[in-house]
């Protein structure tokens, strides 16, 4: 029995697709944009139309734009994934030459009425690339050197286009995404041992030319991480950011300070507490239960991801699920781990909660791809 | 490139063993961001929470009113003026420069002014308001008031602010206000936090620096909610202060206006004390200046106006100007020289105009000299050589002992600033001072109140009050504190026979009251307040030999600074004393013809509670002294003013 036989027979065609849908993750997917709704009216005061609303609107768009993904067969999103890949670097040169400068970096690109922001998207088509180049290499020849500089290649040229914007969050979720999928599509681990090692070399290699007249680093990303590597030191400058989402989410305590009663965030004592500082607002207002509700709906998340690769026969549709998964993880932690004062400020979103566009759009449209591999699974 | 079934299902095991490690990773890493949420939120959340509230209370400070200060029937004397001024908020405002073009067609405001009001918008967060205009007249006030539609973002406000409604009257006494310096908190040992507060204002000199603790009051304090920005949410609580307690002065203002009146811009001090209570009644300095100037934050212009007067305004000479006391100080060695047996009342000294001393002679002021003179006539007359005599056989020692009985070389403590203590010379005060030996001839200089002697109207004032009372009269200036009467024993009787009391009050008698007295041309006419006293006249310095030889024998021919000092003291019913005075003029010359009159209206004043009757008066000067007081009513204050002035 041929693959192309097995999927004709197989798979659910017209609106038996609809019952194929993995269901329980549009359920949580929609719960944690919900809890979303619920911090961007609160910290607008009560007010639903500041932040809110635009948030219900695209969650809207993208939930539809997920269905008709999802209701594409995924082959063709593998047969298109070069393409993709290829279309969203285009873009990334792009903003490197028209883009909007935003908050000191090139990261938007207007066309029109739509701003997009190209490195979002890449975190998905990159995915997408390195899936289906898995799946055309023989499994036999992952780890062969010649194999594994080319799905580099595939990282690190876009890495590189988002380092010079500069977007120091995002390339390094696009490095760590891309390692993910290639250690998921079962590349030798000494090859992980090797980076890691030159890694640590080369953040001592970063501190020692700090001041050099060739350092690595802009300025403002070595103070970020003296912030985040002492963040009381400079209360009131860089610190201040840190010092502030710590106190709201400490001050929270066990069951937080009530729905609309947060201090932190109605007085604007919180930074960006709309978009990447949200998390912060959560706790202050429903405590350590509302944070850890929020983790384990994520982590159901990831485990119905998970477990919807692993039922997947079909190796495009494994590598990508477990890609997307890894990147919608590397949100979470990098996001987490920068608010609770664990890592530099590095502007990561926290996925269906930060309010914002592009983010919101783009993990929708990943989780379509991921709801059209669990249709169209190979059983 | 199509595989077999069999390579698929081995490469999907492959990857869910893949996915079975990574799945390992994300829940380690999940594990340690729950434990990090529980150690924020759960563990440290206590000193979170503390740290949340101080970001969103602010606690304010609400200053006290602070206590009125006024003169012994409640005249108001030191206040708390309503003071108008005008504020603009930016962002009520709007278009700031329109509001302001038509804000400048309301009130005066120069092109400065507008400037300095840009540069504080400027500076400031739009919620914050600027003060465009402050002490605006009433009128312009309403102004902007009944336009205030036409003017958003404007704020008419009402302050509080120190004024002293009798101006130069009590410009030493009271004092005055001013910003807190560094030096202020410098000064104190634990400063009331109410002094941080901006444009708050602190006692300098004067009864309202010496009396600041009881004149401030204490602070109410409200907690209020503040932004990140700093924007005032709302006020949580509010704790009200304590008002400061009013303070009422011994003095009499009217009295006081009327001596700083009769001083007028002589460079002069007058003090009329209640010889039975220590009260003082006028304590007066001229030339005064105006205590509101410094209030309001004095200009560089007016400060070197004041600063480069040679009658130094600022100087309180009635405690503070240390004169030598001249002949007013006869009183004390002849009472030391009774005291110590050396005379009686009888015995006489033959004055020939000098007496020789070593090759040294030390001359009366009369040429001629006075003859044979007993005690009564030596004061009567001012006899210098008697006291000559009779000091070389008291001794310093004796005569300076007598001095402190009577107030002399002591600091009396008033809550005023730069009480001088004044100098009463002994032998060890001139070894430790000058290091010399004391000669005979210092102690002559000394018997008339010349030499090292120095004393001020206040000690003057005293010493005549315990003259004329045989008791330990002690000054004082607070008459009550909050309502509640200051307390004060009865003077103690000096240890003093009243038979020498009694011989000199009769030499003073006839000073005023006799035909060679030096003083008879401002004797009371009227029996009832028959007037005993003293004059003074003494040197700055001698007219020297080749001042002699050019022709200048007399004061009027030397400039003002180097004329004699012209002194007097005094008290009055002589029968049954009630006030005591003493003025100095600084270079006024006689103490006869210059300090005596201002003395004696000084009395009379306090004595008749108006403006002395005429019948006061000698027949003789009847004419003129009518002149004198009517041009001396127009400068006095309108009399009675508002009695028992309310709080603002």
């Amino acid at each position: 029995m041929s693959f192309l036989e097995y999927r004709v027979k197989t798979a659910p065609t017209g609106l038996r697709k609809v019952l194929h849908v993995n269901w329980p993750l549009v359920v949580l997917v929609a719960t944690v944009s919900a809890i979303g709704f619920l911090v961007l009216y609160s910290i607008a005061g009560g007010r639903l139309d500041m932040w809110a609303e635009p948030q219900m609107k695209r969650f809207g768009v993208g939930m539809g734009m997920m269905f008709a993904i999802a209701f594409v067969p995924i082959w063709f999103w593998r047969n298109t994934s070069a393409l993709l890949y290829g279309l969203t670097l285009l873009l990334l040169v792009a903003v490197e030459l028209f883009g909007t400068v935003g908050m000191g970096a090139q990261r938007w690109l207007d066309i029109g009425p739509i701003r997009i922001q190209p490195s979002e998207l890449m975190k998905v088509t990159m995915v997408m690339m390195l899936a289906a180049y898995y799946d055309w290499l023989d499994p036999k020849k992952v780890s062969h050197p010649l194999w594994v500089l080319v799905p580099i290649l595939l990282i690190v040229v876009p890495t590189f286009l988002v380092v010079i914007q500069p977007n120091l969050g995002t390339s390094l979720m696009l490095l760590m995404g891309g390692a993910a999928v290639m250690f998921a599509a079962g590349v030798s681990i000494w090859y992980y041992v090797v980076v890691i090692a030159l890694v640590v070399g080369a953040v001592t290699a970063v501190f020692t030319t700090r001041g050099t007249e060739w350092q690595f680093l802009h300025d403002y990303q070595y103070r970020r991480i003296d912030t985040f590597l002492d963040p009381s030191a400079d209360p009131l400058g860089a610190g201040y950011n840190i010092m502030q989402a710590k106190i709201a989410l400490g001050s929270g305590g066990w069951s937080g300070k009530g729905f609309m009663q947060g201090t932190q965030s109605r007085l604007n004592f919180l930074p960006e507490k709309h978009t990447d500082f949200i998390f912060t607002t959560l706790g202050e207002e429903f405590g350590f239960v509302g944070t850890l509700t929020l983790l384990v709906l994520y982590g159901l998340i990831l485990l119905f991801l998970f477990s919807s690769a692993m039922q997947n026969k079909d190796r495009f549709s494994q590598l990508l699920i477990l890609g997307i998964g890894a990147n919608f993880f590397l949100y979470i932690a990098v996001n987490m781990s920068m608010v609770m004062g664990m890592a530099p400020v590095v502007g990561v979103p926290l996925p269906f909660l930060s309010y914002g566009g592009s983010v919101m759009l783009v993990l929708l449209i990943a989780f379509g791809l991921v709801q059209s591999a669990h249709v169209h699974r190979l059983r | 490139m199509r595989r077999s079934p069999r390579d698929t299902e081995e490469s999907a095991r492959r990857v869910n063993r893949r996915a079975l490690l990574l799945g390992g990773a994300v829940s380690a890493m999940f594990a340690v961001l729950a434990a990090r949420m529980r150690f924020l939120s759960v563990e440290q959340a206590d000193q979170f929470r503390l740290l949340a509230e101080e970001n969103r209370i602010n606690m304010r400070l609400i200053p006290p009113e602070r206590g009125l200060i006024q003169d012994r029937n409640g005249k108001l004397i030191a206040g708390n003026e309503q003071n108008y001024r005008v504020t603009l908020t930016r962002e009520d405002a709007g278009d700031v420069e329109a509001v302001l073009n038509r804000l400048s067609h309301l009130i005066p405001l120069t092109a400065e002014d507008l400037e300095q009001v840009r540069k504080e918008i400027d500076r400031n967060s739009p919620f914050v308001p600027v003060l465009v205009a402050d002490r605006v007249a009433w009128e312009d006030f309403s102004k902007v008031a009944l336009n205030a539609p036409g003017l958003p973002g404007v704020t008419p406000e009402v302050g509080l602010s120190r004024h002293y409604p009798l101006y130069e009257d009590f410009s030493h006494v009271v004092g005055y206000v001013g910003p807190v310096s560094e030096r202020d908190i410098a000064e104190l040992t634990d400063p009331d936090p109410v002094l941080t507060l901006p444009k708050f204002q602190i006692g300098k000199i004067g009864v309202e620096r010496w009396m600041e603790d009881t004149l401030r009051g204490h602070a109410g304090n409200k907690r209020i909610e503040v932004n990140a920005v700093g924007r005032v949410m709302r006020e949580l609580e509010r704790t009200e202060g304590v008002p400061g307690a009013d303070i009422e002065l011994t003095i009499d203002a009217d009295i006081q206006n009327f001596v700083q009146a009769r001083l007028g811009d002589q460079s002069a001090a007058c003090v009329v004390i209640d010889v039975t209570t220590g009260e003082l009644i006028a304590c007066t300095s001229a030339p005064g200046f105006d205590p509101n100037l410094f209030v309001r934050g004095i200009s560089q212009r007016d400060y070197s106006t004041l600063m480069e007067n040679d009658h130094r305004p600022l100087a309180n000479k009635s405690v503070q100007g240390a004169y030598p006391p001249g002949s007013t100080f006869k009183v004390v060695t002849a009472l030391a020289a009774l005291a110590a047996g050396v005379i009686t009342p009888d015995t006489t000294h033959y004055c020939p105009g000098y007496i020789e001393f070593g090759n040294r002679r030390f001359h009366c002021w009369k040429h001629g000299g006075h003859g044979t003179v007993d005690l009564a006539r030596s004061l009567e007359q001012s006899c210098d050589v008697f006291y000559y005599e009779v000091a070389q056989k008291v001794g310093i020692e004796a005569i300076a002992e007598m001095g402190h009985k009577l107030g002399l070389g002591v600091r009396h403590d008033l809550p005023m600033s730069a009480i001088a203590e004044g100098i009463m010379p002994t032998k060890d005060w001139k070894q430790e001072r000058w290091g010399q030996d004391w000669r005979i001839g210092d102690t002559i200089n000394a018997s008339i109140g010349q030499g090292y002697v120095l004393a001020t109207p206040l000690q003057l004032a005293v010493m005549t009050a315990r003259v004329a009372t045989g008791r330990a009269v002690v000054p004082r200036l607070i008459r009550s504190i909050g309502g509640k009467p200051v307390e004060m024993a009865p003077p103690e009787p000096l240890d003093l026979d009243p038979a020498y009391l009694q011989a000199v009050r009769q030499g003073m008698h006839d000073v005023m009251n006799t035909e060679r007295g030096t003083a008879k041309s401002s004797r009371i006419a009227d029996d009832a307040m028959m007037m005993a006293g003293k004059t003074g006249t003494s040197q700055v310095r001698n007219i020297s030999a080749a001042e002699r030889a050019r022709g200048v024998t007399s004061n009027d021919d030397l400039p003002w600074n180097r004329r004699d000092h012209a002194l007097f003291v005094g008290y009055a019913p002589y029968a049954a004393p009630r006030y005591a005075v003493s003025v100095v003029v600084e270079h006024g010359g006689g103490g006869s013809a210059v300090a005596a009159p201002i003395a004696r209206d000084a009395i009379l004043r306090a004595l008749t509670g108006g403006i002395p009757p005429l019948d006061a008066y000698p027949a003789a000067q009847r004419s003129r002294i009518e002149t004198d007081l009517n041009a001396l009513k127009e400068k006095l204050r309108a009399s009675g003013g508002s009695l028992r002035t309310t709080r603002a």
